[in-house]
């Protein structure tokens, strides 16, 4: 299984086919053991990893630090919940430290996702305070460089 | 003037690389798939690149030891004795070489007496028999077959020997066929090697390349120590093929002998690549292992591609070659291979560059892409169709 899971993560696309034979079991076991890990939310979802800049398309993210105070009998939970519901919220994360969430919002400008802040965020009952930053440049994201073009430099024959 | 006159005959003598002239060719195209690489298609875990990088900040930039840094020979003889159980003193018994080719040419050099004649099984690496002729010896090749599983038997051996025999040289796991030696087959080896008195030359770059069994290294068995100059690097398992660091390991007598040659043609190896070596040995094991197991992942693929295509292929359980039989074509490998880079830009290496017993099959390197792989073998099928 966890063989088949890093193969998938690093290119989900692979035909069934092939994913038998870098396996050495038959397709059906194949498709088995895929059906399992999305029934079980082992593989959550399957979708691209998309440079938007390269698009030409300009969106603005940021990263909010949020403190609140934990409610009783659900902590934080409750209000987590709450943050994730909203569709500008790409993820958000329970940390240690000097705050409590760290909430990514993506938005088209940098007014729309001050707005969000200023008005969603902030006046949730429960939020103490929120430090944004925004965002400058994505070097690296789920794991993948995205300016890394590491082209193949070797001769095209050698011994 | 014709200067071509004026070349050693000894240098003259040795015909061109088969591999060069087929390269020429291939790096002309545009669109090439090339399963013609004779190196790994990942680059240098990153660990082992910023050490580098740290080491020129710190100002690592002169001469080592003729030897090669002692640090980087403590941690040699650390892996030899973790993985075979065989000991070398660093201090006297290992050599830090340019490449494990380097490594090769002086292990010949320094046995090698004009005429002295050299076991070498075919096919196989194309400086062997190269680096023999420069010496002045005179390289027997020792067929090996495919119903052999490329394996070479002693009564072979046997048929060839001769009392001007100096030394065998082997390379197993092999490069182009990707056979192995099982323990039992070398201990034959070893028991001939003794019979005739002969220095074994291991050339065991691929070692930690093996996908079924464990790696019988030829030093580790009994008393071949000592007659065995024991060849390694770190191109192949650390994909580490352009920092150009090889080890030899043997006898005091051998190793000072190769050394003497070592100061004064090269000095020592690149220190900053010696610095590399030695965290690839301290800290590489986890990333080697996960390429090790990308390559047996590609190595099943390439293996039912081609034989799910009807060719003859033997299973490689080494190395990152396959070394399919043409045979069937009714081409010879030389025009096998340039049939199908013409057609369908798929590079693969004529099998008799490496020796005439490598005639009738071609060699593909599965260090690539499985992406560039599977589109590989799709153009190779519709080729023999």
């Amino acid at each position: 299984m966890k063989r088949l899971l890093e193969l998938l993560e690093k290119d989900c696309n692979q035909p069934i086919e092939q994913l038998a034979v870098l396996l050495q079991i038959s397709k059906e076991e194949v498709a088995a053991q895929i059906k399992h890990l999305e029934d079980e939310r082992i593989i959550v979802k399957y979708q691209p990893i998309i440079n938007w800049e390269q698009a030409g398309e300009d969106r603005v993210t940021a990263m909010i630090d949020v403190r609140i105070t934990p409610q009783r009998e659900v902590g934080f939970e409750a209000i987590a919940e709450r943050i994730c519901r909203f569709p500008e919220v790409v993820s958000l994360y329970l940390m240690s430290g000097g705050y409590d969430l760290s909430v990514m919002i993506e938005g088209r400008t940098l007014k729309e996702v001050a707005q969000f802040v200023a008005t969603k965020l902030s006046t949730i009952d429960g939020v103490i305070s929120t430090t944004t930053h925004f965002m400058l440049k994505r070097y690296k994201f789920a794991g993948v460089i995205i300016d890394d073009r590491e082209e193949d430099r070797r001769l095209v024959v050698s011994p | 003037m014709n200067w071509g006159d004026r070349i050693s005959p000894l240098v003259k003598a040795v015909p061109p690389s088969g591999i060069r002239r087929f390269f020429d060719i291939a790096a002309e195209m545009k669109g090439v798939i090339s399963l013609g690489v004779g190196e790994p298609d990942f680059v240098t875990p990153w660990h082992i690149r910023e050490s580098c990088v740290h080491a020129l900040h710190k100002g690592y930039t002169s001469y080592t030891s003729n030897y090669g840094l002692l640090e980087l020979r403590e941690e040699i003889a650390r892996k030899i004795y973790e993985n075979y159980s065989v000991t070398y003193n660093p201090r006297t018994e290992a050599l830090v070489t340019v490449g494990v080719s380097e490594a090769l040419d002086l292990a010949i050099r320094a046995i090698l007496h004009p005429g002295d004649e050299v076991l070498i099984p075919e096919p196989c690496y194309v400086s062997y028999k190269a680096c023999v002729m420069l010496a002045g010896g005179v390289p027997v090749p020792v067929p090996t077959t495919i119903e052999n599983e490329f394996r070479v038997t002693v009564e072979q051996l046997e048929k060839l020997v001769t009392p001007r025999t100096k030394a065998l040289l082997i390379g197993y796991p092999n490069n182009p066929t990707g056979a192995i030696m099982p323990k039992q087959q070398l201990m034959a080896i070893a028991l001939f090697a003794q019979k005739h008195d002969l220095i074994v030359i291991s050339d065991e770059i691929y070692a930690d390349l093996t996908y079924e069994g464990t790696h019988t290294c030829f030093a580790s068995l009994p008393d071949m120590r000592d007659r065995t100059i024991l060849l390694n690097g770190f191109s192949k398992a650390y994909a580490m093929t352009g920092w150009r660091i090889g080890y030899a390991l043997s006898n005091p007598e051998f190793i000072a002998a190769m050394n003497k040659i070592h100061q004064y043609t090269m000095l020592c190896a690149p220190i900053t690549a010696q610095l590399g070596a030695v965290e690839a040995l301290r800290h590489g094991k986890d990333k080697m292992e996960k390429m090790v197991a990308e390559y047996n992942c590609r190595r099943q693929m390439m293996l039912e591609g081609l034989r799910g295509m009807g060719m003859t292929c033997f299973e490689p359980k080494g190395a990152f070659y396959i070394f399919p039989s043409i045979r069937e074509t009714g081409l010879t490998s030389l025009q096998f291979a340039e049939e199908l880079l013409k057609t369908e830009k798929v590079a693969v290496v004529p099998g008799d560059a490496f020796g005439a017993s490598g005639e009738g099959f071609v060699r593909c390197s599965y260090a690539s892409s499985i992406s560039n792989l599977s589109e590989a073998l799709e153009r190779i099928r519709r080729f023999i169709k």
